[in-house]
C-alpha cells in the first residue's frame, strides 16, 4: 500500500507574526518557514505504517511556491521515500486555497492510487481545516478527521477522533482520508544519516497547470489585524485576596 | 566565494537545534542548581541522540559517524554549544578524533564502544607544572621489558570521572635538537581500573557546572606495549595529525551560546519598558545590540572561514587561532552585555545568562590561552620575515 502525505510550508510556529502594512495578510518575507506541525505528525504516522509493514511506500506532496521543496526534503529526511512538488504560485504571499489543493491532490491520488491519504487536520497559518474533507468529497472516499489513534487493518481503519465531549471511534472503509491531530504521535527528528540520504531521493517537480487545476483564489481577504493586546494581569497574595477580587469583578 | 548554506546544512542545523531545545534545555536548570549530572538523564538522552544520528556525528561514516565535512560539523557544534556543556558533552558525545589513529584492536576496544555510547574517553596532557608549555611535562613512561611503567600527575582533566579510559601523554625520553634538548612524548591508552592509576576529584570551578575536571595519578602503573597509541616518542605527531580542528570546535560552541544570549537580549530590549518606552529605543541599549551582533558575526565568519579552509586543506594555524581567539573573547563580551541589558534580572538564575557569562570564562583558557593564540598568530607573521 502507498501512503500519500500532503505537507504544507507555513510560517514557523516560533515566529512572532507581523501583519503587512497594507493589511492584506501576514508578512512572510525573510521569516523562518517550516513544515506545518500537523503534517509532521502525518509524515511520522506514514513512516510508522511503513515500519510496521502495513505500507510499502510513503509519498510526500507539497503544493505552493518553489521553496516548498525544502519542506519536502524535510519529509524525505524524516523517512518518506519520494516527493512531488507542485508549483502553484511564485509569490510566498499567495495562499493556495483548500479547494484548489484538494483538486490537485485528487489528481495525484488518481495517478498514484494510494491506499490512504494522511493529512494534518489543519495548517497553522490560516487554520482552514478543510483540505482533507474536500479531498474526501471529491474522491468519494471515507474520511476520519482529527485522529488521535489510527489502526489500519486490511480494508478498514479504526480511527479514534478527538471531539469536544471526549473520544469517538469510527470504523472507516479503505481507501480513506485521515486527518491527524496533535496527540497521534510524537514526530521523530530528521536524523543526520537520513538528511544526507534525502538529497538522493526522487523529487518530481510539477505545476498546477500539469493537473489542469485553476488555482485562482475564490476568497477575498478584506483585512488582517494583529490580535488585541491582552491587558496585564495582577498577582494576588492569597486565596482570600483572589476571592475578594473575583467578587469585585462579579465573577463569583 | 559562496556564503550560503546547503539544504543539507540547513536541515542538520534545524534538527540539532530542535534536539538541543527539546531534549537538553529542560535538564539544564537542575544541573546548574546541583552541579551534578544525572546519569539516568544522560542515558535517556543518549539513546535519543543515537536515533537521531547526532551522537558522535563528528566521526567518519566508516566507523558509524555522520561523515560531515568540517564546516558542517562546526555548524552542528554551534547548535550543541547552546546548551549546558556537561549535558551535551556526555549525552551527545563527540569522542576524540584521535581514536581513529588506533590499531584495529584499539579501535575495537576504545573507538567502537565510544561510538555506541558504551564508553567515554578523556584526554590527559596538562600537568600542574606543564600547561601552555606541554613539552615541559614531567610525568614519564619508562620501558621495562616489553611493558611500560608510568609515573607522575596530570590535572584539569575533563570528565575523567565518568570516562572509562584516558589517552595520556607521557614523557618517554629527551632528544637533542638544534634548539636544545627536547622531551619525547608518547601517547598511551590507560583503562580506568589499571593498577597504579587513580582518578581523584579535581577542583570546583566557575565554568560549566556538572562538567568536572580530575587529577590523574600514576604510581608505577604498568601497561603492555599494546597500550601505545601511534608510534613511540611520536605522541605529539599523533595529536597533531588526528585531533582535528579542536580550536574551531571551541569557537563554534561559543558562537552557539553567544547567539542564545543575544536572542535573549534582543527580545528583552524589545519588551522591557522603562521611562515609558522600550529600553531598546534608548541608544545606550540599542548600540550594545548592534555591537554584540557585529562581534558575533565577525567571529562566526572567522570560524566558518577556517572550517571551510580546513576542508580545502589550506587552513593555517593562524586561521584557527584567530577563530578561537575571536569567538571566545566575543562570547565574554556578548554575555556581559546581555546581562547588562537585562539589568538585575540578567544576574538571576531564572535566565541562562548568568551561567553563559560564567561559562565564557574557561573558553579563553583551555585549548590554548588567548595569549598562546596571539603568539601563534604573530609567530606566523614574523616567521615570514625570519622572526
Ligand atoms: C576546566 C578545564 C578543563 C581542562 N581540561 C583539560 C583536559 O581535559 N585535558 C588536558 O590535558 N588539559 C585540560 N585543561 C588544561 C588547559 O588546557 C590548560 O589550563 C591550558 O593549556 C593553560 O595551561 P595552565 O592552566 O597551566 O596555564 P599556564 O600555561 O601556566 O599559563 C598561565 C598564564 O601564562 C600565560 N602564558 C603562558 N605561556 C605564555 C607565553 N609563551 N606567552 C605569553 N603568555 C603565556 C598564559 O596565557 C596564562 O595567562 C583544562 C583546563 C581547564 C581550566
Ligand atoms: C543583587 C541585587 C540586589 C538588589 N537589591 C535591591 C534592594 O535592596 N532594594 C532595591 O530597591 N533594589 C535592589 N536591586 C535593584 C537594582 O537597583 C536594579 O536592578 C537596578 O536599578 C536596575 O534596574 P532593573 O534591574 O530593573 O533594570 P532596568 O532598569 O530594566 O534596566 C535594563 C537595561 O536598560 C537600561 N536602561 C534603562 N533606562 C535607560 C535609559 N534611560 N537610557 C539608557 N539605558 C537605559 C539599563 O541601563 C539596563 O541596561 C537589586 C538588584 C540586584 C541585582
Amino acid at each position: 500500500m502507498k501512503v500519500l502525505v500532503p505537507v504544507k510550508r507555513v510560517i514557523d510556529y516560533n515566529v512572532k507574526v507581523r501583519v503587512k502594512a497594507d493589511g492584506s495578510g501576514v508578512d512572510l518575507a525573510n521569516v523562518k518557514m517550516s513544515m506545518n506541525p500537523f503534517d509532521e505528525i502525518a509524515v511520522e504516522e506514514a513512516i510508522r505504517l511503513k515500519e510496521a509493514g502495513k505500507a510499502d511506500e510513503v509519498i510526500a506532496v507539497s503544493i505552493g511556491v518553489k521553496q516548498s521543496q525544502e519542506t519536502l526534503r524535510t519529509a524525505l529526511a524524516m523517512g518518506a521515500d519520494r516527493a512531488i512538488l507542485v508549483i502553484a504560485a511564485d509569490d510566498v504571499h499567495t495562499d493556495i486555497e483548500p479547494l484548489s489543493v484538494a483538486k490537485i491532490l485528487a489528481k495525484i491520488v488518481e495517478e498514484e492510487q494510494p491506499g490512504v491519504v494522511l493529512c494534518g487536520k489543519q495548517a497553522i497559518d490560516n487554520d482552514m481545516n478543510a483540505t482533507g474533507q474536500m479531498l474526501s468529497a471529491l474522491l468519494g472516499w471515507s474520511q476520519g478527521t482529527f485522529a488521535s489513534e489510527v489502526d489500519i487493518d486490511g480494508d478498514t481503519a479504526k480511527v479514534t477522533r478527538e471531539v469536544d465531549g471526549g473520544l469517538q471511534t469510527l470504523s472507516v472503509k479503505m481507501p480513506a482520508i485521515i486527518t491527524v491531530d496533535l496527540r497521534l504521535n510524537e514526530p521523530r527528528y530528521a536524523s543526520l544519516p537520513n538528511i544526507m540520504k534525502a538529497k538522493k531521493k526522487p523529487l518530481d517537480e510539477k505545476t498546477a497547470a500539469d493537473y489542469g487545476v485553476d488555482v485562482t483564489p475564490r476568497l477575498e481577504i478584506v483585512k488582517t489585524v494583529e490580535p488585541a493586546e491582552r491587558a496585564a494581569g495582577i498577582i494576588v497574595g492569597s486565596v482570600d485576596e483572589l476571592v475578594e477580587k473575583l467578587k469585585e469583578a462579579g465573577a463569583v | 566565494m559562496n556564503f550560503g548554506m546547503t539544504e543539507e546544512q540547513v536541515m542538520i542545523v534545524e534538527t540539532t537545534r530542535a534536539f538541543v531545545e527539546n531534549e537538553l534545555y529542560p535538564h539544564e536548570a537542575e544541573i546548574e542548581r546541583t552541579g551534578v549530572l544525572d546519569m539516568d538523564v544522560v542515558r535517556d538522552i543518549q539513546k535519543k541522540a543515537m536515533e537521531a544520528g547526532l551522537y558522535a556525528a563528528n566521526m567518519p561514516e566508516e566507523v558509524g559517524g555522520a561523515g560531515l565535512d568540517t564546516l558542517t560539523w562546526l555548524m552542528y557544534e554551534k547548535e550543541l554549544g547552546r546548551a549546558n556543556y556537561a549535558l551535551h558533552w556526555t549525552a551527545v558525545a563527540r569522542p576524540s578524533n584521535i581514536l581513529l589513529a588506533g590499531t584495529q584492536d584499539q579501535k575495537e576496544q576504545y573507538l567502537y564502544p565510544c561510538m555506541k555510547g558504551e564508553k567515554w574517553d578523556c584526554l590527559a596532557m596538562t600537568e600542574p607544572d606543564a600547561g601552555s608549555d606541554l613539552r615541559g611535562m614531567k610525568a614519564t613512561a619508562r620501558k621495562d621489558g616489553d611493558d611500560w611503567i608510568l609515573n607522575g600527575t596530570k590535572h584539569f582533566i575533563s570528565h575523567a570521572d565518568i570516562a572509562d579510559f584516558a589517552i595520556c601523554f607521557m614523557a618517554t625520553g629527551v632528544e637533542d635538537t638544534p634548539r636544545g634538548p627536547k622531551k619525547k612524548i608518547t601517547a598511551f591508552f590507560v583503562d580506568k581500573d589499571t593498577p597504579g592509576f587513580a582518578v581523584r576529584d579535581g577542583y570546583g570551578n566557575v565554568s560549566h557546572r556538572g562538567y568536572t575536571n580530575a587529577v590523574l595519578e600514576f604510581d608505577d602503573c604498568r601497561l603492555p606495549a599494546s597500550a601505545v597509541l601511534g608510534d613511540v616518542d611520536k605522541g605529539f605527531d599523533v595529536a597533531n595529525t588526528w585531533l582535528g580542528a579542536t580550536r574551531l570546535q571551541v569557537a563554534a560552541t561559543c558562537l552557539g551560546r553567544a547567539e542564545r544570549a543575544l536572542d535573549h537580549a534582543v527580545a528583552y530590549a524589545a519588551e522591557r519598558k522603562q521611562f515609558g518606552q522600550q529600553i531598546g529605543k534608548f541608544q545606550g541599549v540599542s548600540f550594545k545590540l548592534a555591537d554584540m551582533a557585529l562581534e558575533l558575526k565577525a567571529a562566526n565568519l572567522l570560524t566558518w572561514d577556517a572550517g571551510w579552509k580546513f576542508d580545502q586543506g589550506t587552513v593555517t594555524e593562524s586561521d584557527m587561532s584567530m577563530a578561537k581567539l575571536k569567538a571566545t573573547e566575543m562570547l565574554a563580551f556578548v554575555a556581559d552585555e546581555a546581562i547588562q541589558i537585562h539589568g538585575g534580572m540578567g544576574l538571576m538564575d531564572e535566565l541562562p545568562l548568568e551561567r553563559i557569562w560564567r561559562d565564557a570564562r574557561v573558553e579563553r583558557i583551555w585549548e590554548g590561552t588567548s595569549e598562546i593564540q596571539r603568539h601563534i598568530i604573530s609567530r606566523e607573521m614574523l616567521r615570514a620575515l625570519g622572526g
